[in-house]
């Protein structure tokens, strides 16, 4: 057998991994209409769809290319499995990369990224089951309203600590970018919590550019 | 077989996907460990990264427990488990489920007992509007790396500062949606600024850590630098919801 390079190994584990995942999750509905012996509505299904697909899918593909590069490998296999990429595995990775002090596009960032995001997911499955389990009691205490603006305001709060750090590292090529969609978000209404992700790879795009024009005239 | 939202085969069939995910994760993790050791990374450096991943993690998954609860009320325990384990979030299932129920001519917060049929209605629309992430990254990770990795042995610098570009556009749309309800002052309403005190209280907070590691030397502070700051800033929006909210 081919001896693989540990990045090799771990696209073909990622290939692996991620289709049976994605068989799995579609064998779940199937199951149940053999279990229950019941069929979807087929038309409310298509218009479901409708509704629905067409958004996620153009927000799945844009994350995809804007989310890869920065997770890297193993980190990305799992994050696009395990889910909340923006709002806890890729600031998780970030945060470890920065604290080992590593860079993302080197081999000890891969391997940094994929602990952080690994040890991420794991913990945030456990948490869930515990609440799962222990959901009776713990609704009271988790839902009670004095908790709730705490729990509304943590992109607020992951982003005011790592903004500070990435945007005061390197000033020069943030400020370009922030000042667009802090104009961006403010003038247009339509500009809020439901459309963040689709101007992620707007932000991402106008940085790269800016970047390169700075960096053409050695300015960075 | 009779159903019921919360019938105990949902529950298994829930469990051995989240099982599944698991394996992944926990196979990727040791696999990383070996290579970082390889690599002459020190066991106290990984020990660090993990301890700091795993006390990070803890607020944002309890925001996500909360929405398992919240989605409970109208779709059952086990299938928001599930879907809030795998992938989802609990503003896309929401969207999902509610796209699905009004289809069928009702909306997801209203008093009925879910027909099995609604309910695997309901479950299709979820899982197949969310999966193309999990199957394109994939197809198109491996020609994405390489193209990196092309990248940083054409023009290392540039490669760096691509690099630092991505998480920077990524960090910029984030802070300008934190700022998305301020123009409500001008029309009397101040609780858009809730987000950008909340934002502002954990930069400080962030600010003060390196402050006190450069004074004192304590690592530690460095190291939860990031936790610390997320939870002062999320208590922080408890009093500034009250006066402005």
């Amino acid at each position: 057998m081919k001896n693989l390079s540990y990045i090799d190994s771990v696209h073909r584990d990622g290939k692996i991994f991620n289709f049976t995942a994605a068989v799995l999750m579609m064998l779940f509905p199937i199951a149940l209409c053999f279990l229950f012996s019941a069929m979807p509505d087929w038309n409310a299904l298509l218009l479901g769809l409708l509704a629905t697909a067409p958004m996620y899918w153009a927000v799945g593909i844009i994350e995809v290319f804007t989310y890869f590069p920065m997770l890297g490998a193993g980190g990305a296999y799992l994050s696009f499995v395990t889910g909340n990429i923006s709002n806890l595995k890729l600031p998780c990775a970030l945060n470890a990369m920065e604290q080992a002090g590593v860079k993302a596009n080197s081999e000890e960032g891969e391997v940094v990224s994929t602990i952080a995001i690994a040890v991420s997911s794991i913990v945030t499955t456990l948490i869930i089951l515990l609440g799962v389990v222990l959901i009776v009691p713990l609704s009271p205490v988790l839902e009670a309203p004095v908790l709730q603006p705490a729990f509304a305001q943590i992109l607020p709060a992951l982003f005011g600590a790592l903004g500070v750090v990435f945007i005061s590292r390197a000033w020069k090529i943030a400020v370009a970018p922030v000042s667009l969609m802090l104009i961006l978000f403010i003038a247009i209404p339509a500009l809020n919590a439901g459309t963040v992700g689709i101007m992620v790879p707007v932000g991402v795009v106008f940085t790269i550019v800016v970047s390169r024009i700075l960096y053409k005239k050695n300015l960075i | 077989m009779e159903f019921s939202i919360n019938h105990p085969i949902i529950f298994i069939l829930a469990g051995i996907i989240v099982a599944f995910v698991l394996f992944q994760s926990v196979f990727f993790l040791l696999r990383a460990l070996r290579r970082a050791r390889a690599l002459g990374m020190e066991k106290k450096k990984l020990r660090k990264i993990m301890t700091t991943a795993a006390v990070f993690t803890v607020a944002p998954a309890v925001a996500i427990v909360i929405s398992v609860m919240v989605l409970s009320k109208n779709l059952g325990i086990p299938l928001p488990w599930l879907r809030l384990s795998v992938i989802g979030s609990l503003s896309y299932e929401m969207v999902a489920a509610g796209n699905a129920a009004s289809a069928m001519g009702f909306r997801l917060g209203d008093a009925i007992t879910l027909t099995a049929s609604q309910y695997v209605t309901i479950t299709f629309v979820m899982t197949v509007s969310i999966l193309i992430g999990i199957w394109l990254a994939p197809i198109v990770g491996k020609r994405l790396q390489n193209g990196m990795i092309r990248m940083e042995k054409h023009d290392k610098k540039w490669s760096s500062i691509f690099s630092d570009s991505l998480f920077i556009g990524m960090i910029s749309a984030f802070v300008g949606f934190v700022f998305c309800d301020v123009s409500g002052v001008f029309s009397g309403d101040f609780s858009g600024l809730i987000p950008v005190l909340v934002m502002a209280v954990s930069a400080i907070a962030t600010l003060l850590c390196g402050l006190i590691l450069k004074k004192t030397g304590w690592h530690w502070v460095s190291d939860y630098a990031l936790p610390i700051s997320l939870i002062l800033g999320m208590a922080s929006a408890i009093p500034f919801t009250n006066w402005l909210g």
